[in-house]
C-alpha cells in the first residue's frame, strides 16, 4: 500500500486533490508530439501494413507514380501538346505530381483516419490529433521513392541545384504539409458526424490536379488571365507550392536557369510563398480549434 | 487516505438521432416526428475512491456503467461536474485496441502496449511475460489476422494485465479463452489487487465481485443507487437470490462471469 498518512485531512478534501488531474488528454497537436512513441508505432503500422501480402511490396511505390507519369505524359504532352515551349516538360509535370500526390494522400487518408481507428478512439484516452498527423507522416514516407526517381532523373539530364531553389523546395513542401494537415484535421472530425465528408474530399481532390500549374505551364495561365486575375490563381496555396517545387527541381534542369526563373515564374515568388505559409499556419490553428470542439462528441458518435 | 479517483457531480448526456439522411430528416419533420432526443446516461454521480481500494461497479444493462467507466478513463469528458484521477490508468478496457490484422503478434503487442500508456522500455521488459501469459507460442510472428478468436483475445488480455498503472479498470468479463486461461486471469487480477493498485471492476458476476471487491457502487438509470460494502450491494441488486446456494463448481462459473 502506498498510503501516505500525512494526507489524512478528512475535513479538507482540497488537500487530497493535490497531484490529481482530469483523466482526459489535453489534446492538441502539441500533445501529439508529447506522445511521439505511439505516433512512431502508428506510422510504422500503416507503412508495414500497406504492402503486407503483396509480392512486389515497396516496389509498388515506384510502379504507381511511374505509370501515372507515363499516362499523363502521353495524354497531356503528346496528344494534347501542352508541352510545346516547355523544356523538360516531363520533369515540370512530375515534380508537381509528387507533391500534389502527397497532398491528396494526406487529405483523403487523414479524413478517414479517425473512423478507421474508431476502436482505439472509443476506448482509450489519447490525443486524437494523432491519427490525422500519422496519416500525413505516412503519406510523406511514401513520396520518398518518388523523390528518388525525380532526383535521379534530374541528375541524369543535368541538374544545377542552387540555394534559392533548395529554399523554394522546402517552402513548397512546408505549405503542402501544413495545408494537408489542417484539412485532414478538419475533415477527419467532420467525417465522424457525417460520412458525406469523405465523398466531398474525393470531389475536391479531383480539382487539385487541374488547379495547379503542373500539366500546363504557368506562363499559359499568366498570358490568358492577365496581370490582375493571375493573382487570384496564385491565391491557391497549392498552385504556389507547385511553383516553388518547380523552382527547386525543374528550373535547375533548364538550359538557362536564371532566365527560366525570371520568365517562367511569377514575380515575388518567395514573398508570396512565405505569405501562403503564414496563412496555412493560421488555418492550422483554426482547424485545431474546430477539432477540439468536435472531439468531445467522438466517443458517442463512433 | 490518498484519493485515487474523485467523481464530483458528474453527468453525461447522449443525443440520439433517429434519422441520418436529409431525406429521412425532412420527412420526419413533415410528419412532426422527433429528429433527435437526448437522455442522461450518467446523472449527477459523485463518489471518491481511495488508493488501493477495489470497487465493483454494478447495475443492470443500460444503467450507465460503461459510460461512467469511459468518463473515468478519460475517453469521454463529462458534460457537467468533474473527474480527477491520480496516476496512470490502464486495464481490461481496450484489449486488442489497435490490433492490426496484417501485423504480427509481436508488432501488435508493442503498439497495443503503447496505446495503453507503456513506454518502449517497459514493453521490452515485460515482453516475455506477456507472450508467456498469452500462450500463443510460435504464432507470435504470424499476422494476428490468422489467429483464432481465442488467441486474439488472449494476446489482448495479456498486454492489458501487464501494463503498469495506478488505477486498473476492468470492463470485460473474463469470458474469453478456456478455463485454465480464465483461472490465470483471475489470479492476475488478485495479484493486481494485492499490489495496492486501485481496482475498478464492472461486472454482473456477483461471485467475482464478492471475491475481488471491498465496496460496491450500484447504478440505476444513470444515478447512484447504492454505495457500500460488497455483500450489501449484491443484496441490493437481488443478484444473490438465485445464486446463493450454488455448488462450488457453479460458483466458479459465476465468479468468472459469462454475461456482459
Amino acid at each position: 500500500m502506498t498510503t501516505t498518512v500525512d494526507r489524512e485531512h478528512a475535513e479538507v478534501p482540497e488537500d487530497d486533490l493535490a497531484g490529481m488531474r482530469a483523466p482526459a488528454p489535453q489534446g492538441g497537436l502539441v500533445d501529439v508530439f508529447r506522445h511521439r512513441y505511439i505516433l512512431k508505432l502508428l506510422v510504422r503500422r500503416e507503412i508495414s501494413a500497406r504492402y503486407q501480402g503483396s509480392v512486389l511490396g515497396l516496389l509498388w511505390s515506384y510502379v504507381q507514380p511511374l505509370t501515372r507519369f507515363v499516362m499523363y505524359y502521353f495524354v497531356i504532352g503528346m496528344v494534347i501538346g501542352l508541352d510545346r515551349g516547355v523544356e523538360y516538360f516531363g520533369i515540370h509535370m512530375f515534380a508537381g505530381m509528387v507533391f500534389v500526390h502527397y497532398f491528396t494522400e494526406t487529405f483523403t487518408a487523414g479524413t478517414r483516419s479517425i473512423m478507421r481507428n474508431s476502436s482505439i478512439v472509443k476506448k482509450m484516452a489519447m490525443p486524437r490529433e494523432m491519427f490525422p498527423v500519422a496519416s500525413m507522416l505516412v503519406s510523406a514516407y511514401h513520396i520518398i521513392p518518388q523523390l528518388v526517381i525525380l532526383i535521379t532523373v534530374c541528375m541524369i539530364v543535368g541538374w544545377a541545384p542552387d540555394m534559392a531553389g533548395m529554399f523554394a523546395g522546402l517552402l513548397g513542401f512546408a505549405i503542402v504539409a501544413v495545408l494537408g494537415t489542417s484539412l485532414a484535421l478538419l475533415f477527419s472530425a467532420a467525417n465522424v458526424f457525417a460520412r458525406d465528408f469523405s465523398n466531398i474530399v474525393q470531389t475536391l481532390t479531383n480539382f487539385v490536379h487541374l488547379a495547379v500549374p503542373m500539366i500546363y505551364p504557368y506562363t499559359l495561365v499568366a498570358s490568358r488571365f492577365g496581370a490582375d486575375h493571375v493573382n487570384l490563381y496564385l491565391a491557391n496555396p497549392l498552385a504556389e507550392a507547385v511553383l516553388l517545387i518547380q523552382r527547386c527541381f525543374w528550373v535547375g534542369v533548364t538550359s538557362d536557369p536564371e532566365q527560366t526563373a525570371l520568365t517562367q515564374m511569377p514575380d515575388n515568388l518567395f514573398t508570396r510563398g512565405l505569405i501562403q505559409l503564414a496563412c496555412c499556419l493560421v488555418f492550422l490553428l483554426i482547424a485545431q480549434l474546430v477539432f477540439t470542439r468536435l472531439e468531445r462528441k467522438f466517443p458517442e458518435r463512433l | 487516505m490518498t484519493k485515487s479517483i474523485v467523481v464530483d457531480h458528474v453527468s453525461k448526456r447522449f443525443t440520439m438521432r433517429y434519422h441520418r439522411t436529409i431525406k429521412q430528416m425532412s420527412i420526419a419533420r413533415l410528419r412532426g416526428q422527433e429528429i433527435s432526443d437526448s437522455f442522461l446516461a450518467v446523472d449527477d454521480v459523485s463518489f471518491t475512491v481511495d488508493q488501493g481500494e477495489s470497487i465493483g461497479l454494478m447495475g443492470l444493462n443500460g444503467s450507465g456503467k460503461s459510460t461512467l467507466l469511459k468518463v473515468i478513463n478519460g475517453v469521454m469528458a463529462p458534460d457537467a461536474g468533474q473527474v480527477l484521477t491520480r496516476g496512470r490508468i490502464a486495464g481490461l478496457i481496450a484489449t486488442g485496441a489497435g490490433f492490426h490484422p496484417q501485423l504480427t503478434g509481436r508488432d501488435n503487442v508493442y503498439l497495443n502496449a503503447a496505446i495503453l500508456g507503456m513506454t518502449e522500455k517497459e514493453t521490452k521488459a515485460r515482453f516475455d511475460d506477456i507472450v508467456e501469459f498469452a500462450d500463443i507460442g510460435r504464432f507470435l510472428d504470424t499476422p494476428v489476422g490468422h489467429y483464432s478468436s481465442g488467441m486474439f483475445a488472449r494476446l489482448g488480455f495479456a498486454v492489458a494485465v501487464h501494463t503498469d498503472s495506478d488505477i486498473f479498470l476492468v470492463d470485460e468479463v473474463l469470458a474469453v479463452g478456456d478455463k485454465p486461461f480464465k483461472k490465470k486471469c483471475m489470479e492476475k487480477m488478485k495479484e493486481i489487487k494485492a499490489s495496492g493498485r486501485t481496482l475498478f471492476y464492472v461486472s454482473h458476476a456477483a461471485g467475482s465481485v464478492r471475491k475481488m471487491c471491498d465496496r460496491v457502487i450500484v447504478l440505476e438509470k444513470g444515478r447512484k443507487a447504492f454505495d457500500g460494502p460488497a455483500d450489501e450491494g449484491i443484496k441490493f441488486l437481488h443478484y444473490d437470490d438465485t445464486e446463493d446456494d450454488v455448488s462450488s463448481e457453479e460458483e466458479q462459473d459465476e465468479e468468472l462471469g459469462s454475461d456482459v
